[in-house]
């Protein structure tokens, strides 16, 4: 099958393109980027994207698919499809499955349950075995099965010694260790700890829970010389650690997640359990703070941490349910609405934070957009003005408390793996 | 007069004037429970159900007992959350009981924000007996009652909470009721027990229970949790009750008009010698007679008001 898309702005900061031009797709290949004459149009689909912007592909780092495990909240199938739905075309997900992400089996298991979709899935292998922060997880095996980073996400690697040997082990691959960050002796809580908790009476986790945990990482990356990447930061202090690891040549890097520049605690005075996540939402402050890092290059990219949750769940008793929202479907209208519109990112960097830095960082290529490469991009109209209602979700799950805002700025269309998605459908391009 | 709340979650946003009708109105039913026959047929038909997924003695019986002296039929579900965290979800729990056709619910849980949630999910009216380390408002009135009942006002008192200021919601409860109610309001605790925020109620800390004694009319001497703060927040019992215990040298060497109250249960020899609680300071036991008063007032008060 063929597509045109006429008259879209491409913008790939990776090429230094920024351009209005005329794409041609064959069978999944970009076969012309301008220059198309009568033939080219000849049996092709036309879409004239006036106004509309074509970009390499959208890509979320830090994902949760669920599956094995929690197949009642999502399926890597659901997930893609999620994903597909909110823009991206390649999401990594988090080892926190049942049984854990440990061991190539389960990294295959992975890959096999995503093969054929227009998603790309790269599981994250966990650090140690169940997570447990004992021993190494059998890290070598993951990558020959196509792991592309390590974590032990949902708690941090429990020991010092534990994360050097990670970071060390993963210099063979220079894969990074990807660092949930809170120390567990401090983090016995619901909520951030301040004025807020101390008023709805929720037992709270500080900001220096995180910060510690910062810290000790750096230290360690900075000792061995590995790679860590700082997964969801949150406090405006772990912003400030990471800046001044990065002007010291520390090999670090961070994401933040939507909901972290976004709401602060405060959202919390009703106990809604679609605003408990982990780590929690903080203060005004480090809200400001998360902006501040995006600006000056701190924070690298934007990640979601899609953390499906069954509605029985997630309806439990405020401190009983489970922490984490869902984030593919609204993560690039969240990022447009709040960043670009606010002028605090150029739609360049919101880019590069959204596609370009996160697969750098996992080491996955960028997709270029010139004739001969294979067609992975997400088509993103910048102006639409739409509602957020979770019943439209492609998610197996619902908890999002973005329900019912008004964001500006969606995803159009996704193409990658020869296949389009468009108006909630896909369409095969072979 | 009616209330302007039509359920009572804690004294958060709680007018003054509520806070005063009840106070009044408690008055009236503390009255009653010195007659020979201390029953009123004011709620008769009401169907009131206790839902305790944490343990209580006091609070429990106190709201029962009201319940009965109201006339109004009472239904007890009591529970620790672990055993019904596996199974039924709280939703279902509270729905099937709500099905039976009742009409309030008097609501204790470990987890702060479940008296709100429950607004949510049933119809019945929400009485609040302690959520987590949220609010436990009836508590809160009937110390403000008791205060009122022993040196007429509390508007211009100053009142100091002792005690684990952080984890506790008979703190919270009545740090915002007193301030409401027109009291100059201060703790007293070591820092471990101080909750981060505690300057946005505009209160005054103390570390020290001489200086805290000296320089308040009354003491509210909350109950140190034994099985958590031994060795956490504090290094140990003694060394608490060394510091921050209420004695006889304490009460005489610094105020003798001070009045003592305690929420109970007491630690003897802990937060408070059994000189003190036995003593001509406190009004222990009046607060428990009067919660029985206070938690009829707010069952009248919410019971009528629809």
């Amino acid at each position: 099958m063929k597509l045109v898309f006429k008259n879209i702005h491409i913008i790939n900061p990776d090429q230094n393109v920024d351009e209005i031009n005329d794409i041609l797709i064959d069978k999944g290949i970009i076969k012309k980027v301008g220059n198309l004459n009568k033939e080219d149009f000849e049996s092709a689909i036309e879409y004239d994207f006036e106004d509309k912007i074509c970009v390499p592909g959208l890509f979320d780092m830090h994902v949760h698919l669920r599956e094995p495990g929690k197949e009642d909240t999502e399926t890597v199938l659901t997930g893609s499809n999620s994903a597909a739905a909110g823009g991206f075309t390649g999401v990594a997900c988090m080892p926190n499955t049942t049984p854990s992400t440990d061991s190539a089996e389960v990294v295959n298991f992975i890959k096999s349950r995503a093969s054929n979709h227009l998603v790309d899935v790269f599981p994250i292998g966990a650090v140690s075995k169940e997570r447990k922060g004992e021993h190494l997880a059998p890290i070598a095996e993951m990558v020959e099965a196509g792991a592309v980073g390590f974590s032990d996400d949902g708690v941090a690697v429990k020991t010092s010694s534990l994360v050097r040997n990670a970071l060390e082990y993963l210099k063979m691959y220079d894969f990074p260790l990807i660092e949930h960050c809170e120390d567990e002796s401090l983090a016995n809580g619901a909520m951030n700890e301040g004025a807020t908790s101390t008023l709805l009476g929720v037992s709270a986790i500080p900001t220096i829970a995180e910060d510690l945990t910062v810290m000790r990482d750096i230290s360690i990356a900075e000792y061995v010389d590995g790679k860590i990447h700082i997964a969801h930061i949150s406090s405006k202090k772990a912003v400030e650690l990471v800046r001044k690891a990065k002007a010291e040549g520390v090999r670090i890097t961070a994401e933040v997640t939507p909901h972290h520049f976004c709401l602060t605690d405060e959202k919390l005075v009703n106990y809604d359990t679609n605003y408990k996540m982990n780590p929690p939402l903080r203060t005004e402050e480090d809200v400001v703070a998360m902006v501040e890092g995006l600006k000056d290059g701190t924070i690298d990219c934007i990640a979601s941490d899609h953390a499906p949750h069954s509605i029985e769940d997630k309806e439990a008793e405020f401190i009983f349910a489970p922490n984490g929202i869902l984030g593919l479907e609204t993560q690039l209208g969240l990022s447009i609405s709040e960043l670009v519109l606010k002028n605090h990112l150029t739609i360049n960097q919101l880019i590069e934070k959204l596609s370009i830095n996160p697969r750098k960082i996992l080491k996955i290529p960028v997709p270029q957009i010139k004739a001969g490469e294979k067609a992975n991009l997400t088509i993103i109209d910048m102006n639409e003005v739409w509602t957020v209602d979770i019943k439209n979700f492609k998610s197996k799950s619902k908890n999002s408390p973005f329900d019912k805002r008004l964001l500006t700025g969606k995803s159009v269309a996704v193409v990658n793996n020869q296949k389009l998605y468009m108006d909630g459908e896909f369409t095969n391009l072979s | 007069m009616a209330l302007n709340i039509k359920h009572l979650l804690g004294l958060h946003n709680v007018t003054r004037n509520d806070i005063q009708l009840i106070l009044d109105t408690a008055t009236t039913f503390r009255e009653i429970l010195d007659r020979p026959i201390k029953k009123v047929p004011t709620l008769k038909g009401t169907t009131v159900v206790n839902l305790f997924y944490e343990n209580s003695t006091r609070t429990r019986l106190s709201f029962e007992l009201a319940e009965k002296r109201l006339s109004a039929d009472t239904l007890n579900f009591s529970t620790s959350t672990s055993s019904t965290k596996k199974g039924e979800t709280f939703k279902d729990t509270v729905r099937n009981i709500e099905a039976m056709k009742i009409d309030m619910i008097v609501v204790r849980h470990q987890s702060a924000g479940v008296p709100l949630y429950l607004t949510k999910i049933s119809n019945a009216t929400v009485i609040n007996a302690g959520d987590g380390l949220h609010e436990h408002p009836t508590q809160a009135l009937l110390d403000m009652y008791s205060i009122k009942e022993k040196i007429g006002k509390i508007n211009g008192l100053r009142v100091c909470i002792v005690g684990d200021i952080a984890h506790s919601r008979v703190a919270l409860s009545n740090i915002i009721g007193l301030k409401t109610m027109g009291a100059e309001v201060s703790v007293c605790a070591p820092p471990t027990m101080i909750p981060k925020g505690i300057e946005q109620f505009g209160i005054k800390v103390f570390h020290d229970i001489n200086k805290a004694t000296a320089e308040n009319d009354v003491l509210n001497v909350l109950r140190i949790q034994l099985e958590r703060d031994a060795g956490t927040t504090i290094p140990s019992l003694r060394e608490y009750h060394n510091y921050f215990g209420i004695t006889t040298d304490v009460i005489e060497n610094n105020n003798k008009d001070v009045l003592i109250l305690h929420p109970g249960p007491i630690n003897r020899g802990v937060e408070i010698t059994s000189e003190v609680a036995d003593g001509p300071y406190q009004i222990i036991l009046n607060q428990v007679t009067n919660g029985v008063a206070i938690r009829m007032a707010v069952l009248y008060l919410l019971g009528t008001n629809n």
